[in-house]
């Protein structure tokens, strides 16, 4: 059945160059330059990575991600831990939200 | 033979995967880099007692187990001690199955120990702790043999479901004797390492940022100490290869060795300075050749029959396998 997303297009990720080199260029590097390692480890900058992913709902992301974190000798409970965090996040979001409802609400009630 | 139906699924589905996943061979891509895969000096002996196991760990390349009956016997160990002993090597690397449940692991190791610098013996640790065998405890630690076990994970689920139900905590109780005795502490002479393999159809991670991270939460955890970690790729052979077709990430698995392939790691191949004897006496260029019956350099030849180490520069047998030690920075 045809798609919007096919897997096979995540390995073709480095064609979008292919019109636009240079800002592809600095993209590539930056994002390389991000995961490695520095004051967080790459396992560490992975699970949040998969956590991002599952906030953008970004289906080629869940998929680099989930592999990445498994390379990375991150375990189920691990990655399943940081997609609750991301859940906490958007949930409390909405939530914290919640607040304007109620400041509006009370201004405006007797 | 040892573990033919093992050998013949693996040829078929080596011929699947080419066919299908377009996989160039791994002799093709040598010489597409002006590589040759030939001997260096030969300093490791591997001894493979058996294919006998007491586990049946999902990822073995030997398809070990309780039901296998293959054991090296007395005589055969007889001629490798005389091959040891005319030979010289610098290492004795003994593995399995698990060789603790070969009868003759004691002869072994008294007769070997004065023979080289270095033995080593690869244990699953849940048969050397099994209540029975408090005397090789006693031998290896008398002996200074390294000790290099499995410790896929520190996740207890990753490595029951890996290695079979309960082995996480029979592990951890192993580790914790052996720190008692006073394997595994700094410039006590007893070396203990453990061996991390990815419990599932994907590569292993960095190994020095594993090793951190793994003496950081054994020592937190359970207060356990190790020299060293390595981390090893799967090689898709027997159980593994098995697993891997059944849940259909073989071409997938094949894919990632193929596309890691990294000819900088050649160089330092196992393969190069190591021959590995089965438990009927005849010679592999590797523990995984021997899972696939790819005899030494192509030749059926059996230990009696070799004067010394194999000779330098002489040929080594391969396959599609031999790309799980060439992805990334290799596998030695």
């Amino acid at each position: 059945m045809e798609t919007y997303y096919k897997p096979e297009d995540l390995p073709k990720f480095e064609e979008i160059g292919k019109d636009s080199p240079k800002l592809a260029q600095k993209f590539f590097e930056y994002y390389g330059a991000v995961f490695a390692e520095g004051e967080l480890t790459e396992r560490e900058k992975s699970l949040i990575a998969l956590a991002v992913a599952h906030t953008v709902q970004c289906p080629y992301c869940i998929d680099a991600y989930t592999q990445d974190c498994l390379e990375k000798g991150s375990n189920l409970a691990e990655m399943t831990e940081a997609v609750h965090v991301a859940t906490a996040i958007r949930g409390g979001s909405s939530l914290v939200h919640g607040v304007q409802m109620r400041n509006i609400a009370e201004k405006m009630s007797m | 033979m040892l573990n033919e139906h093992i050998s013949n699924i693996s040829s078929i589905e080596t011929k699947k995967v080419s066919e299908h996943s377009g996989i160039e061979p791994f002799s093709r891509t040598l010489s597409r880099h002006g590589l040759k895969l030939n001997r260096n000096n030969t300093h490791t002996l591997q001894l493979n007692l058996g294919a006998r196991c007491n586990q049946t760990c999902r990822h073995c390349h030997l398809n070990a187990g309780p039901g296998r009956k293959e054991n090296m016997d007395a005589g055969i160990i007889s001629e490798v001690i005389s091959y040891a002993q005319r030979s010289k090597f610098e290492t004795i690397d003994i593995t399995g199955g698990a060789p603790e449940l070969n009868p003759n692991i004691g002869m072994l190791i008294e007769e070997v120990f004065s023979l080289s610098l270095r033995i080593m013996l690869r244990s699953n640790l849940s048969a050397l702790n099994d209540g029975r065998r408090e005397y090789l405890f006693e031998l290896l630690k008398a002996h200074r043999i390294v000790i290099v076990a499995s410790f896929p994970s520190l996740n207890e689920a990753q490595t029951d479901s890996q290695r079979g139900d309960r082995i996480f905590q029979i592990t951890i109780d192993a580790l914790k004797k052996l720190n008692a005795m006073g394997y595994g502490h700094e410039g006590s002479g007893l070396e203990l390492s453990l061996v991390s393999n990815p419990t599932g159809a994907f590569l292993p991670p960095n190994q020095a940022q594993t090793e951190k991270r793994f003496r950081q939460v054994l020592k937190r955890k359970w207060g356990i100490v190790f020299n060293n970690l390595f981390n090893f790729a799967n090689v898709p052979l027997g159980r593994f290869r098995q697993w891997l077709v059944e849940t259909n990430n073989l071409e997938n698995y094949m894919g990632k060795l193929y596309s890691s392939f990294n000819p900088c790691s050649v160089d330092g191949l196992m393969c190069r300075s190591l021959v590995s004897v089965s438990w009927d006496g005849y010679l592999y260029d590797c523990d995984f050749n021997l899972a696939r019956e790819l005899f030494m350099g192509g030749h059926k030849i059996h230990v009696s029959e070799m004067s010394g180490p194999p000779p330098p520069h002489s040929h080594i047998a391969t396959a599609d396998h031999c790309y799980t030690c060439t992805a990334g920075s290799g596998f030695t």
